[in-house]
């Protein structure tokens, strides 16, 4: 793959956009995991959601 | 506040767990090919060279942060009309996406912009108008986080979106304007004149690359904005109880 | 109609007294202008070339600075409610609001180019088209600004979110006012082409102004 002489302007315009893409990849990721445990924690002390607690009457 | 009954936003769940593995693997592949056929099939232009490459980057970030206005816009709309709880979400989910792909837009170009112009920044009409479309991102993204109650942040930035798209082709006329009047020095040109296949193929792949993972993006960042709600619910509920 | 009048009058009052915006944003308007020529050096010649982007730039930011409390003073003490409760349309309410708004601030703003237009050495018809561009654009500014103000409303810091919300719709506004005055000074393109399109913005603000506005008072809870 010749890039020619402003190979490191394209090298660089990939990387940032791989950069930038994994970001946001990283940060739904981890958001995702974040929120789950606060759900399990807080449903492990009782405050369920109104369906759940509908099953158990 | 009385607890929402989320039983719209619980079957959208569903629908997204079993469609995100599917959806991240087929973004995945059309990436690949998209990938392989820029940076490895596509020839060189006579007159820019290899450089010509981050045009598939650039323009399909360009397409995106367009695009994702109009996304934005639809959910305002479905917001402020049908008060449907998933506009809000798809609204505040898709704002960062599309800061993120205009921010894109804006640093490809630059970099494309250096060994083309001879300069990092010029103030060219399509470079000025996209510049204009992140700050007005930016302002979106301080609203949501500026009110705290997510119904009225949603509604609020609602406003702001329509406002903003009515905006759009107004700013990008006065800039288009603004731009002819202050020639820059130098001859621009963008590229050659008409795509030749080779050359469009690949980007149409990167376009569709680009849509695949904006859609991916979308729907994982919707799912997690139900989840975060939910969490809002429970503590307000876990902070009365316990008051 | 008659309560609307009274609303007119009653703002143009509260924004005259020291607190509200009138009088500040005069006096803003003047610093900024003041401190230009600090900034860029006493070359007569480089200011007059630029003069009339930095008015316009001074009567953006004065106008900017008393959309603050155009509607943060009335929610304070509860005469938003009383505004939102009424049977006069919203969208009148918060138009006239706006106009009471411009006659307050950006009238002055108008008024004061010709005094300013001497500190950057500017010519009688150069001075006259930033004075004509001003007296069609800060209408449209004011109006562009309702929206922010009325989104910004109960937010602590208001005015910083204000402007970043306010300022990029703001953009077409600039480029054509100071477009058309800057015809009378370098003149590639005729006065009436940037100002006839200045004229229609403003018409244009006039309409989504208020309803934008008003859809985000309504909004409020």
């Amino acid at each position: 793959m010749q890039l020619g002489p402003y190979a490191g302007f394209i090298i660089a315009a990939y990387l940032a956009t791989f950069g930038v893409v994994a970001a946001l990849i990283g940060w739904i990721i981890a958001d995702h995991r974040a929120q789950k445990r606060t759900l399990d924690d807080l449903e492990a002390r009782g405050f369920g959601r109104r369906s759940a607690s509908r099953e158990v009457a | 506040m009385p607890v929402m009954d989320l039983a719209n936003p619980s079957r959208f769940l569903i629908l997204v767990e079993r469609v995100l593995p599917w959806l991240a693997a087929v973004t995945v592949c059309v990436l690949a090919v998209g990938l392989y056929q820029a940076l490895l099939v596509a020839p060189d232009d006579y007159q820019q060279g290899a450089t010509v490459k981050i045009m598939f980057i650039h323009v399909p970030s360009a397409w995106l942060a367009m695009f994702c206005w109009a996304v934005m816009s639809v959910a305002a709309l479905g917001t402020l009309v049908w008060r449907h709880p998933l506009a809000d979400v798809a609204a505040k989910a898709a704002a960062p996406l599309g800061a993120a792909f205009t921010f894109l837009c804006l640093l490809t170009g630059s970099l494309w912009g250096r060994p083309m112009w001879g300069a990092y920044w010029v103030w060219d009409g399509r470079l000025t108008s996209v510049l204009v479309l992140f700050l007005m991102y930016l302002a979106v993204l301080a609203l949501w986080r500026t009110v705290e109650d997510p119904s009225r942040a949603a509604r609020a930035v609602a406003i702001l979106t329509l406002v903003g798209a009515v905006n759009l082709p107004i700013i990008k006329f006065s800039v288009d304007w603004w731009a002819t009047l202050h020639q820059p020095a130098s001859v621009l040109r963008m590229g050659a004149p008409t795509i030749h296949s080779s050359i469009l193929v690949p980007l149409l792949i990167m376009g569709v690359a680009f849509m695949l993972l904006f859609l991916t993006l979308h729907l994982a960042a919707m799912r997690n904005e139900i989840l975060r709600r939910r969490v809002r619910t429970l503590r307000l509920m876990q902070a009365q109880a316990g008051a | 109609m008659k309560a609307l009048i009274a609303l007119l009058v009653r703002d143009m009052r509260l924004a005259v007294r020291l607190g509200g915006g009138a009088p500040m944003g005069v006096l803003f308007f003047l610093t900024v202008v003041v401190l230009v020529p600090f900034a860029l050096g006493p070359d007569l010649a480089l200011l007059r070339r630029i003069g009339p982007a930095i008015l316009w730039l001074g009567a953006l930011l004065a106008s900017l600075l008393a959309l603050d409390r155009l509607f943060a003073a009335d929610y304070e003490d509860g005469s938003l409610d009383l505004i939102l409760m009424s049977s006069v349309p919203l969208e009148l309410t918060v138009a006239v609001k706006g106009i009471a708004h411009w006659l307050t601030t950006g009238l002055p703003l108008v008024v004061a180019v010709p005094v300013l237009a001497l500190f950057l050495g500017l010519d009688p018809w150069p001075m006259a088209a930033v004075a004509l561009t001003l007296l069609v654009g800060t209408p449209a500014l004011t109006f562009i600004g309702l929206v922010g103000a009325a989104l910004a409303v109960t937010l602590r810091r208001g005015g910083l979110i204000l402007a970043i919300l306010v300022l990029p719709l703001t953009i077409p506004v600039l480029i054509f006012g100071v477009a058309a005055a800057n015809t009378a000074i370098v003149g590639p393109v005729s006065f009436g082409a940037p100002f006839t399109i200045l004229c229609g913005l403003t018409l244009i603000s006039f309409v989504i102004g208020p309803f934008a506005a008003a859809a985000a008072l309504r909004h409020l809870e």
